[in-house]
C-alpha cells in the first residue's frame, strides 16, 4: 500500500512548509508576532506599509515587468513553434536553446549585464572604431527605471523554459498532418498553427505559464542583477526589509509579503483575463478565415527573437568565461589586456564546501522527488482517476511567490532547532524541485503502453518486478530527464537556500549571488561557469547513460 | 472442469450491460468474439487478464482447469496475451525476451537458455536469440512474441486481434502458426477479432456481442 | 567494567561543563581546551575576494594551532546576522545560535549592544592580545561611533575614508579638496562621480562625511539625533546631495551598489573619482589587476571619517570559546601584519608598534605599502563618527527623499 502513501505524503511534504511559512508570514503582518510581544491584532503595519515612499510605484513595477515578460516570452514561443515547428531548422535550435533551460537565473542575469552594460561587451566590440567612445559613455542601460533590462533578463530565461514545456506539449497534437490540412487549405504556417494546434498545446502549458508570471512577478536575484533601483521592485524591497536588524521591519515585511501576493494574485488573474482577449482573437481569425499566406516575415521575427535572446545569453556567457581569466581589462578594449588563472586559483580551494552541498542537496530532493512522483503516479493509474484537487497542491510552492512563505519558513525552522541543517535544506529544495519532477515524469509515465505491464503480468510477474523489469528500464531516459531537471531546479535555487542554509549550508548559486554583491566581474565567472555545467553534467548524464546502457539496443537509443 | 469456463460473466459500465457471456471453451479449442469497436470486447479481455478499469463493474467468474483465475491478482493467472502490436520488451534482447517470460521454477541459466532457444527453434526462429528485437522484421517480431508466450506456460491464450497489423501472407502463416501451437499445448484459446477470416481460421464458436 | 565507569565519569564531566556553557576569557587555557575540535561560524562580509582570501587564511591557521574549524559565512549586508540572532532571540533561542562571530561596527553593532545581543562586556581586553592593542592612540577601538565598546567586541582593523583616482586620467592639481570642492568638481566634470547607494555602509559613510563638514556645529552629531532640529542640522546636506545629482553619474538616477560596484566603475573609466575606508584598497586592486597602475590616492586636509572595525560575539553562540581563540589570534601581530599586506588585504593594524617585540615590529616594517597607498602621515586628520542614530536618521531621509525618481 506504498503507492496510497504517495500522494499523501507528498501533500504533507509540499504543502506543509509552504502553510506553515504563509502563516508565519501573514500572522506577523497583522501584529501577530507572540515571540516578540505581538499578540493583539492590528492594521497598523498594513499603514505602515502603505505610508512606504513609492511603494505603489514598487507594485506596479513588479506587474508590469511580470506580466509583460511573460507575454513576450509566449510570444516568441507561440509564433517560433508555429512558424518552425517541423523543420530541421527548429530541431537545431532547439538544441541550442533547451541548455539554458538549467542555467539559474542569476547568471544569465549576469552574462546579460555583461553584455549590455555601457562597459560591456557590445560597447566595447563597437568602440572606438564605430562610436568614437574612449570611454564608456554615461548612458542608463541595466538598471533603467523602466525596467527594459530586467524584462530582457526574465526574457531570455522564460523562453527556453516556454519552449520546453511547448516540446513536452507537442507529442499530443497531430503536428505534421495538421500543417499539410492547413496548407491544402491554403492557410500559411503561422495561422495554420495557431488556428489548428496552439489551443490544444497551451492548455497544456498553463499551469507553467502562471509558474513564469507567479516567478516573474515576485523575483529576487534578476531584480538585484538588472532592475530598477527608484524604487525597486517590490520583491526586492521585501527582503531588504525582512534584512533590516530593526524588528519593527518584520512587521513591514511581513505587510509587504502580503502585498507581493496580491499583486502576483493581479498579475495571475489580469493574465487570465488577457486569456480570454487571446482566444477572441483566435476565433474572430479562424472564423474570418485568415490564411495569412505571407507569413515570412512574422516567421523570421519569431526566429530572430528566438536566436537573439539565445545568443545574448551565450555571448553573455562567454564574456563571463573571459572575465574569469581576465587580468586588467581596460575599456574599450574587447580582450584583456593579460591573461591569468588567479581568479580561478583564488576559488577552487573555497568551492569544495559549497559543490558538496550542492551536489547532496540537488541529489537527495531530486531522489524524494522522482520517488514520490513514481508513487503519485502509480496510485492514479491504481485508481484510474487522475490526480485529485489534493494533487493540485503540488503546484502551489510554484504559483505562491517565494519571498511571501521562505521567511516565515525560516522562522518555523529556527523554532524547532533545525534551521541550517542538511534535511531542512532537502525538505525546501523538494517543494520546488518535486512539481517539477512530477511535471517532467508525467506524460512519459501516461505515455507508457501499459500492454508492456499486462504481458508481464501474464507471465506470472509480480507488481514490483514489473516495476523495476519492464517499466522503469524501460523508461530510463524519461527517469534521467527527470532526474537532470530535479538536480537543476535544485542548483538554481536562491532564496530558499540562503535562508534554510542560514548562510552555514552554502551552494554554488548562493555563494556566487552573495560574491557577486562585491562586484567582482572575474570571480562572478568562475562561479557562473560552475552555475552552468553542474545542470548540464546532469543532463549530459542523462542522454548518455542510457546511450551507454542500451547500446545494442535500437529501440533504446531514441 | 477442463479448459476455459465463463460462468455468468457479466461487464458494465455505468449501468450499461457490455458483456453477458456463459460459454465453455475445452482444451486446444478456440472461442471467438466479434463484434465492433466499443463492444465491449477489450473489456472482456481485461477483465480475464486482471486490469479491468475500476470504472466498469463486472459480476460472474471465470475458471480455468477447475481453478478460479478471477479470484486471483493478475500476476498469479498466467493468462497468456498476443496484442497487435507484438511488444517486445525493447532493452532485452530476442533471447532476453523469451527468458523473462519463462516461470521461475525453470532453474540455472544455461537450462533457462536452453528452453528460450527452443522456443525460438518451435516457431522457425533459430539462432536469432542474440538480436536486437528492433532489428527484426514485423513477421520475425510476431513470432518471437509467440514464441515468448508459450514459454511462460500459460493456463490459456487471450488474443487480442492479433493479426489485423499483418499483411495478407504473413497473416495466414502466424493464423496457422498460432492455432496449431495452442493446439499442441492444449490451451484453451479466446480470440477477439473483428475478422471474419479469423473467426473462421480459429475453426471455433463465434460469439456476437453489441449487436 | 573500568571503561564503563570511566565512559560514566567522562559523561557526567561533560554534563557538568554543558551545564556551566559560558566560558570564562579570563582562564585562558581553558578557553583554549575548550575551543578545540569547535566550528566556529564566522559571519563577515563577503563580497570582496582578497578578505576571502585572508579569512581562508586564517581559517588553515586556526585548524592547524588550535583545531578551531572556522567557517566563513559570507555575507553580502551585515544586518543579515544581526537579524538572524534577532530572529533566533525571538524564537527563544538562547543557546546553540546559527552565528558564532561577525564582523561589525557601526549601526549593527550599536543595535546589537543596545537589545543586549552581544557576549559578555569586557572579554575583548581579556584576550592575551590585548596587550598589544593601540587603543591610547586610536580612540576608536574604546568608542565606535560614540558608542562605549565595553569590551563587547575585539577590534580587528582600522579604516578611515580615503579617495582615489586614475592619475592618467584627472588632473592632480584639479582635485578636490573638501566636500564643497567635490562639489564644484562634479559639476565642472559631470557623470564621473557618485556613491553607492545608502544604506549602504561606504554609502552612508559619505553622507556623514559631508554633513560632518557642512553642518554649523559639528558637536551635536556627537549626541543622539534631537528630532525637533533633524531636519534644520542636516539641511546643508540634503541641500548637497540635491546639487550633486544632476551632476552625478548618470544624473543621478541610479547609484553603484557598494564599493566594488564604484571600484569597477573605476576601472572601466565611468567614474573618475571613487572613495573607500581603507587607505590600502586601491594598491590592492592594483596588485590583483582590477585597477591599473596610475590610480593614486587624496584626502581632505581637513580630515576624513575613521573609525574601527570589530568582532564580537552573539550571546547565544555555540562556539563561544572557538570564538575567542579566533578573535585573539586575528589580532595577533603575524595575523595583523599579514592583513596590513596589501598584496593580501591592506587593512591597517589596530596593534601599537611600540608595544611589539622587535622581531614583530620587523613584520610591519618589511610591508610594501604600493603606489597608491598613502603614508600614515599622510591621511590627514582623523573626524569622528556621528552617533549611529545619526546615520540611521539620515538613511531613514534619503530613503524618504530619493526612494524614487522625483
Amino acid at each position: 500500500m506504498l503507492t496510497r502513501l504517495g500522494p499523501l505524503l507528498t501533500v504533507v511534504l509540499l504543502t506543509g512548509p509552504v502553510a506553515f511559512g504563509l502563516a508565519g508570514t501573514v500572522l506577523p503582518a497583522f501584529g501577530f508576532l507572540p515571540a516578540l510581544g505581538g499578540t493583539t491584532l492590528t492594521l497598523d503595519h498594513l499603514r505602515a506599509l502603505l505610508a512606504q515612499p513609492a511603494i505603489w510605484t514598487s507594485a506596479a513595477i513588479s506587474l508590469a515587468t511580470g506580466l509583460a515578460s511573460t507575454l513576450l516570452s509566449i510570444a516568441i514561443v507561440m509564433l517560433f513553434v508555429a512558424g518552425w515547428a517541423g523543420t530541421r531548422l527548429f530541431a537545431r535550435l532547439q538544441h541550442l536553446v533547451s541548455p539554458l533551460l538549467s542555467l539559474p537565473h542569476a547568471a544569465a542575469a549576469f552574462a546579460l549585464a555583461f553584455l549590455i552594460a555601457p562597459s560591456g561587451m557590445l560597447a566595447r566590440l563597437a568602440s572606438p572604431w564605430l562610436t568614437g567612445w574612449q570611454r564608456p559613455p554615461d548612458l542608463l542601460i541595466v538598471h533603467d527605471p523602466m525596467g527594459l533590462s530586467m524584462m530582457a533578463g526574465l526574457v531570455a530565461k522564460e523562453v527556453p523554459f516556454l519552449l520546453l514545456m511547448v516540446l513536452a506539449a507537442l507529442p499530443q497534437v497531430p503536428l505534421a498532418q495538421t500543417r499539410m490540412l492547413a496548407a491544402s487549405m491554403g492557410y500559411g504556417r503561422v495561422a495554420g498553427f495557431l488556428g489548428g494546434l496552439w489551443p490544444a498545446v497551451y492548455r497544456q502549458i498553463r499551469l507553467p505559464v502562471f509558474a513564469v508570471i507567479a516567478f516573474a512577478t515576485s523575483v529576487v536575484d534578476v531584480a538585484v542583477i538588472l532592475g530598477p533601483t527608484r524604487p525597486a521592485p517590490l520583491a526586492v524591497r521585501l527582503v531588504e526589509w525582512m534584512n533590516d536588524p530593526n524588528l519593527a521591519m518584520r512587521h513591514l515585511a511581513s505587510a509587504g509579503a502580503l502585498l507581493q501576493l496580491a499583486v502576483t494574485a493581479l498579475a495571475l488573474a489580469l493574465w487570465v483575463g488577457l486569456e480570454r482577449a487571446g482566444r477572441a482573437l483566435c476565433i474572430l481569425a479562424v472564423e474570418g478565415g485568415l490564411r495569412m499566406r505571407r507569413d515570412a516575415a512574422v516567421r523570421g521575427m519569431a526566429l530572430g527573437a528566438m536566436v537573439l535572446s539565445a545568443g545574448a545569453v551565450f555571448a553573455g556567457l562567454a564574456t563571463l568565461a573571459l572575465w574569469s581569466f581576465a587580468g586588467l581589462w581596460q575599456f574599450p578594449d574587447a580582450l584583456p589586456a593579460t591573461f591569468t588563472l588567479k581568479s580561478w586559483i583564488r576559488v577552487l580551494p573555497r568551492i569544495a564546501d559549497p559543490l558538496l552541498t550542492t551536489l547532496a542537496a540537488g541529489f537527495l530532493s531530486t531522489l524524494i522527488a522522482g520517488l514520490l512522483s513514481v508513487l503519485c503516479l502509480m496510485r492514479e493509474e491504481e485508481t484510474g482517476r487522475r490526480p485529485g484537487p489534493a494533487l493540485m497542491l503540488l503546484y502551489l510552492p510554484l504559483l505562491v511567490p517565494q519571498v511571501a512563505f521562505v521567511f516565515g519558513l525560516q522562522l518555523f525552522l529556527i523554532y524547532t532547532g533545525t534551521l541550517a541543517t542538511m534535511p531542512a535544506l532537502v525538505l525546501s529544495h523538494l517543494v520546488f524541485v518535486m512539481p517539477y519532477a512530477y511535471l517532467a515524469l508525467k506524460d512519459p509515465w501516461h505515455a507508457f503502453d501499459r500492454r508492456f505491464d499486462r504481458l508481464a503480468a501474464g507471465f506470472g510477474k509480480q507488481r514490483w518486478q514489473r516495476l523495476f523489469l519492464v517499466r522503469l528500464p524501460m523508461m530510463t531516459r524519461a527517469i534521467l530527464t527527470m532526474g537532470a531537471i530535479g538536480f537543476a531546479v535544485s542548483v538554481g535555487l536562491y532564496l530558499p537556500t540562503v535562508l534554510v542554509g542560514a548562510g552555514r549550508l552554502t551552494t554554488i548559486t548562493s555563494e556566487a549571488v552573495a560574491l557577486a554583491s562585491g562586484g567582482d566581474r572575474r570571480v562572478v565567472g568562475v562561479y557562473a561557469f560552475w552555475q552552468m555545467l553542474l545542470p548540464m553534467l546532469g543532463f549530459a548524464v542523462a542522454t548518455l547513460v542510457p546511450a551507454l546502457i542500451f547500446r545494442r539496443f535500437r529501440d533504446m537509443q531514441v | 472442469m477442463e479448459g476455459l469456463f465463463l460462468d455468468g460473466v457479466r461487464i458494465a459500465l455505468g449501468g450499461r450491460l457490455l458483456v453477458s457471456l456463459t460459454r465453455h471453451v475445452p482444451p486446444g479449442a478456440v472461442l471467438t468474439v466479434m463484434g465492433p469497436s466499443g463492444a465491449g470486447k477489450s473489456s472482456l479481455l481485461a477483465y480475464l487478464g486482471g486490469f479491468l478499469d475500476p470504472a466498469f463493474t463486472a459480476c460472474g467468474r471465470a475458471l480455468v482447469d477447475g481453478v478460479e483465475i478471477t479470484a486471483l491478482p493478475a500476476e498469479e493467472r498466467h493468462v497468456g496475451i498476443l496484442f497487435q502490436d507484438p511488444l517486445l520488451f525493447p532493452h532485452m534482447s530476442v533471447a532476453g525476451n523469451l527468458m523473462f517470460a519463462l516461470p521461475e521454477s525453470v532453474k540455472g541459466r544455461a537450462e533457462r537458455r536452453r528452453r528460450a532457444e527452443a522456443a525460438l527453434c518451435g516457431v522457425g526462429m533459430a539462432g536469432l536469440g542474440g538480436r536486437d528485437p528492433a532489428t527484426l522484421s514485423g513477421g520475425q517480431k510476431a513470432r518471437v512474441a509467440l514464441a515468448r508466450v508459450l514459454v511462460s506456460e500459460p493456463r490459456m491464450l487471450l488474443l487480442d486481434e492479433p493479426f489485423s497489423k499483418l499483411d495478407t501472407q504473413l497473416r495466414q502463416q502466424m493464423r496457422q502458426l498460432v492455432f496449431s501451437k495452442a493446439r499442441e499445448s492444449g490451451l484453451p484459446v479466446l480470440l477477439v477479432t473483428h475478422d471474419m477470416a479469423d473467426a473462421r481460421a480459429a475453426g471455433g464458436e463465434i460469439v456476437k456481442i453489441g449487436a | 567494567m573500568p571503561t564503563r565507569i570511566f565512559a560514566a565519569i567522562l559523561f557526567v564531566v561533560a554534563a557538568v561543563s554543558a551545564r556551566a556553557g559560558e566560558v570564562d576569557p579570563a582562564d585562558w587555557h581553558k578557553v583554549v581546551e575548550k575551543a578545540r575540535g569547535q566550528t566556529v561560524y564566522f559571519n563577515a562580509w563577503g563580497g570582496s575576494e582578497n578578505i576571502n582570501a585572508y579569512i581562508e587564511w586564517a581559517a588553515g591557521e586556526l585548524e592547524r594551532r588550535h583545531g578551531v574549524r572556522l567557517v566563513h559565512v559570507k555575507l553580502d549586508d551585515t544586518a543579515k546576522a544581526v537579524a538572524t540572532v534577532v530572529a533566533e532571540k525571538a524564537a527563544g533561542r538562547d543557546t546553540g545560535g546559527a552565528v558564532d562571530l561577525v564582523w561589525i561596527n557601526g549601526e549593527n553593532f550599536a543595535a546589537m549592544k543596545r537589545r543586549g545581543l552581544l557576549f559578555a562586556p569586557g572579554w575583548a581586553q581579556a584576550l592575551p592580545n590585548w596587550r598589544h592593542v593601540d587603543h591610547e592612540n586610536k580612540p576608536t577601538i574604546l568608542t565606535d561611533f560614540t558608542i562605549p565598546v565595553d569590551g563587547l567586541a575585539s577590534p580587528w582593523g582600522m579604516a578611515k575614508l580615503v579617495f582615489f583616482y586614475d592619475s592618467a586620467r584627472v588632473e592632480k592639481n584639479a582635485l578636490p579638496d573638501s566636500a564643497e570642492a567635490l562639489l564644484r568638481w562634479a559639476e565642472a566634470h559631470p557623470g564621473r562621480f557618485s556613491y553607492p547607494r545608502p544604506p549602504d555602509f561606504i554609502g552612508s559613510s559619505f553622507l556623514k562625511q559631508v554633513l560632518t563638514e557642512k553642518v554649523e556645529d559639528a558637536s551635536v552629531l556627537l549626541k543622539p539625533v534631537v528630532e525637533e532640529d533633524f531636519q534644520a542640522v542636516t539641511a546643508p546636506l540634503f541641500a548637497y546631495l540635491d546639487a550633486l545629482h544632476p551632476v552625478a553619474w548618470r544624473s543621478g538616477r541610479i547609484f553603484p551598489r557598494n564599493y566594488p560596484a564604484m571600484k569597477q566603475l573605476l576601472a572601466d573609466g565611468e567614474l573618475d573619482i571613487i572613495f573607500a575606508f581603507n587607505p590600502a584598497e586601491a594598491s590592492s586592486a592594483i596588485a590583483n589587476g582590477e585597477l591599473p597602475d596610475t590610480v593614486r590616492s587624496f584626502t581632505f586636509p581637513a580630515g576624513t571619517l575613521a573609525n574601527t572595525h570589530f568582532v564580537a560575539i552573539p550571546y547565544n553562540a555555540s562556539a563561544k570559546a572557538g570564538a575567542l581563540v579566533t578573535a585573539n589570534f586575528l589580532l595577533s601581530p603575524e595575523a595583523q601584519a599579514r592583513k596590513q599586506d596589501p598584496a593580501v588585504w591592506g587593512d591597517p593594524t589596530v596593534l601599537a608598534m611600540d608595544k611589539l617585540g622587535p622581531q614583530d615590529r620587523a613584520r610591519f616594517a618589511a610591508l610594501e605599502l604600493g603606489p597608491a597607498t598613502l603614508a600614515p602621515e599622510e591621511l590627514g586628520p582623523a573626524l569622528p563618527e556621528p552617533h549611529p542614530s545619526w546615520m540611521e536618521r539620515i538613511e531613514e531621509e534619503w530613503k524618504r527623499r530619493y526612494t524614487a525618481e522625483n
